[in-house]
């Protein structure tokens, strides 16, 4: 190739502009864009042949794009329909690999599609990516038949180890500071890392032995991916019904799940609800005998929380 | 004695480009990607690194291991940020809570200087995670710089833009991608992250002369540069990040260097990542480039 002779970087700004397009023309053009960018790909993998008002998408590329001698603006514009697909159909991957596991490859293909295009990513971060996941699937009930239960618990869980891993850890209150305080008055929260699940399946040892066998998050780069990780045959049976109570928590930097006491699960929940610890205990017994189960084990309990750093102090009580 | 002076074709004295207000009058030096497969062998075996690059993103987050490995790398290593969605090109205006919180993380880990795409990547609050191409326009080069100026104010910061990898030209636009690049940093009076990868990609892609445009950016504005490795198709070349950096790629990186001086350089290498000292030895190899231009500075 032929290099032409150095010029002025300050060349261009003195060229007469030939359209005064502003932010009108520029959004425009960036939603035409984005809209056949975002378009769900065929069964094959490549972008649709039409438009979603019908168009042509040969017709609608060639509108904003221009060809080249290899490449039609069809085929241009694909290369970013197909790695927008690829990269969030990955990260869906990692981030959901108990609810793809439940539901098989396809069909978790099928319902990340669905759900990107009625939820597109409203984040500057993929870590957000499912944040509407189990208000879609609650939306959506063809998705979760015929095991409605065990796929949106599977989903809160997952957004729970998500919350787990990275939200903030405020001061916590110590076991000592909660000495002498009036449980009246008393009002504590529970870490924001913290959330508490009412589970039908013991989904936390499922999910133990899927990272056995899963990879770790991966994290956001600007590279080009063209190709999905290979689907993988559903070798861990479905999980068998049994009720628990579970905390998603943070220690150490690490993400746990704890089973919970269902009288400490209630006491936790009426906590988080804004309760006073008095009230907790109140609202979590359901009988004189459970009140008088709580009122044996509280010490205990809030001795545990405590070291785990579970709870901060509202701002107001 | 006073060291002889070499003049860029931009009449600056190349040995006083790589310190300069753009990358806030450091001279760093060769740096890798700060990447996952890596934190072990870093913090156990504390390697000689002279800096790294994080995705800003990867941190902004507000506790939990990101963090921790974060504050660790910082006591023993210098960091610099490097965002991938600022998306300055957008018809959006900026995103005030996300320039909160990169301010946060401004302040945890000193970076020197920012850097972040020329490109836009969301419209109507809707995200594509990717850096897709710019319209080149006068009336977007003016959107894109007032915004560039807008984050600097915020953030109290060197900013510096980087060319992204393209697939797709507008029939709208109105200059080369490297006039709207020199436009929108003039304009911006900010710097420029130059991917010398990303030149060559979009050269293939599009067909021009990557010494041309390696000629015609302002080089007193080049605050870092990047190397990378790509992956080449048939009827185009995709920027990958998963391979080493090939010959011709070296061979505009000799280019790049000759003309901004021995500015910091940074080898990404972002999928398929082998292992840690694979990647820093092919960082590595930007050095005989490096002392080569320092001396034919030193002769000339």
């Amino acid at each position: 190739m032929k290099r032409s002779k150095p010029i002025s970087s300050a060349t261009a700004s003195r060229r007469k502009p030939r359209s005064r397009n502003g932010v009108a023309e520029l959004r425009d053009l960036q939603q035409h864009f984005a809209r056949a960018v975002m378009r769900p790909p065929d069964r094959n993998q490549r972008m649709q042949s039409r438009a979603a008002d019908g168009r042509p998408m040969r017709r609608v590329a060639s509108e904003f794009i221009k060809p080249n001698d290899r490449l039609t603006a069809f085929e241009r514009l694909e290369i970013y329909n197909r790695s927008y697909w690829f990269r969030l159909l990955d990260c869906f991957h990692e981030d959901y690999r108990g609810l793809r596991t439940v539901l098989g490859d396809r069909k978790f293909e099928r319902l990340t599609s669905a759900y990107l295009s009625k939820y597109p990513s409203h984040s500057f971060t993929l870590r957000n990516l499912g944040d509407r996941l189990v208000k879609f699937l609650e939306e959506n009930p063809r998705w979760t038949r015929p095991r409605r239960d065990l796929v949106l618990q599977m989903a809160r869980l997952e957004w729970a180890i998500v919350e787990a891993f990275d939200n903030e850890k405020k001061t916590a209150v110590t076991a000592d500071e909660l000495l002498d305080k009036d449980p009246r008055r008393l009002r504590l929260d529970l870490q924001p890392y913290i959330t508490l699940l009412k589970l039908d399946y013991p989904l936390d040892e499922y999910m133990v032995t899927l990272k056995k066998r899963g990879a770790l998050r991966s994290e956001a780069s600007n590279t080009v991916e063209l190709s999905l990780p290979a689907p993988r045959r559903r070798s861990i049976p479905l999980p068998k019904r049994e009720q628990l109570f579970l905390a998603v928590h943070r220690h150490d930097e690490s993400v746990y799940y704890k089973r919970l006491e269902p009288e400490a699960f209630r006491v936790l929940a009426a906590l988080q609800r804004g309760a006073t610890l008095g009230a907790a205990c109140a609202q979590a017994a359901r009988s004189a005998r459970e009140a008088a189960a709580i009122a044996s084990r509280l010490k205990e309990w809030f001795s545990s929380w405590s070291a785990l750093g579970w709870f901060y102090r509202k701002e107001k009580s | 004695m006073p060291r002889a002076e070499r003049v860029s074709a931009l009449g600056v004295p190349t040995s006083e480009m790589p310190a300069n207000g753009f990358n806030g009058h450091t001279d760093y030096g060769i740096g890798i990607g700060l990447r996952v497969p890596h934190y072990n062998h870093i913090l156990t075996e504390k390697p000689v690194v002279d800096w790294f690059e994080i995705i800003s993103e990867n941190f902004m987050c507000d506790g939990g291991r990101p963090l921790r490995i974060l504050d660790q790398i910082l006591e023993q290593y210098r960091v610099v940020q490097h965002g991938v969605s600022m998306y300055f090109g957008n018809a959006d205006p900026l995103d005030r809570e996300h320039l909160k919180k990169l301010r946060r993380l401004i302040k945890r880990t000193n970076t020197p200087w920012l850097t972040d795409h020329l490109c836009w990547g969301s419209v109507d609050g809707s995200y594509s995670h990717d850096l897709l191409p710019m319209p080149y326009t006068f009336a977007a080069a003016r959107i894109t710089a007032r915004k560039i100026r807008e984050a600097r104010d915020f953030l109290e910061i060197p900013i510096a833009v980087e060319n992204v990898s393209s697939y797709a030209e507008f029939h709208v636009s109105e200059m080369t991608e490297w006039e709207f690049l020199s436009e929108v940093v003039e304009l911006a009076d900010c710097g420029i992250l130059l991917d010398v990868n990303n030149i060559y990609v979009s050269s293939r892609n599009h067909d021009f002369d990557p010494f041309d445009y390696l000629d015609n950016v302002p080089h007193h504005r080049v605050a870092q540069l990047h190397i990378a490795g790509h992956t080449k198709y048939e009827k185009y070349v995709l920027d990958t990040h998963d391979h080493p950096v090939i010959s011709p790629v070296w061979k505009l990186y000799a280019h790049a260097i000759q003309r901004c001086g021995p500015t910091a350089t940074l080898l990404e290498w972002d999928a398929r990542i082998p292992s840690f000292d694979e990647v820093h030895n092919e960082a590595l190899k930007a050095n005989q480039f490096r002392d080569r231009v320092a001396k034919e500075a030193a002769l000339a």
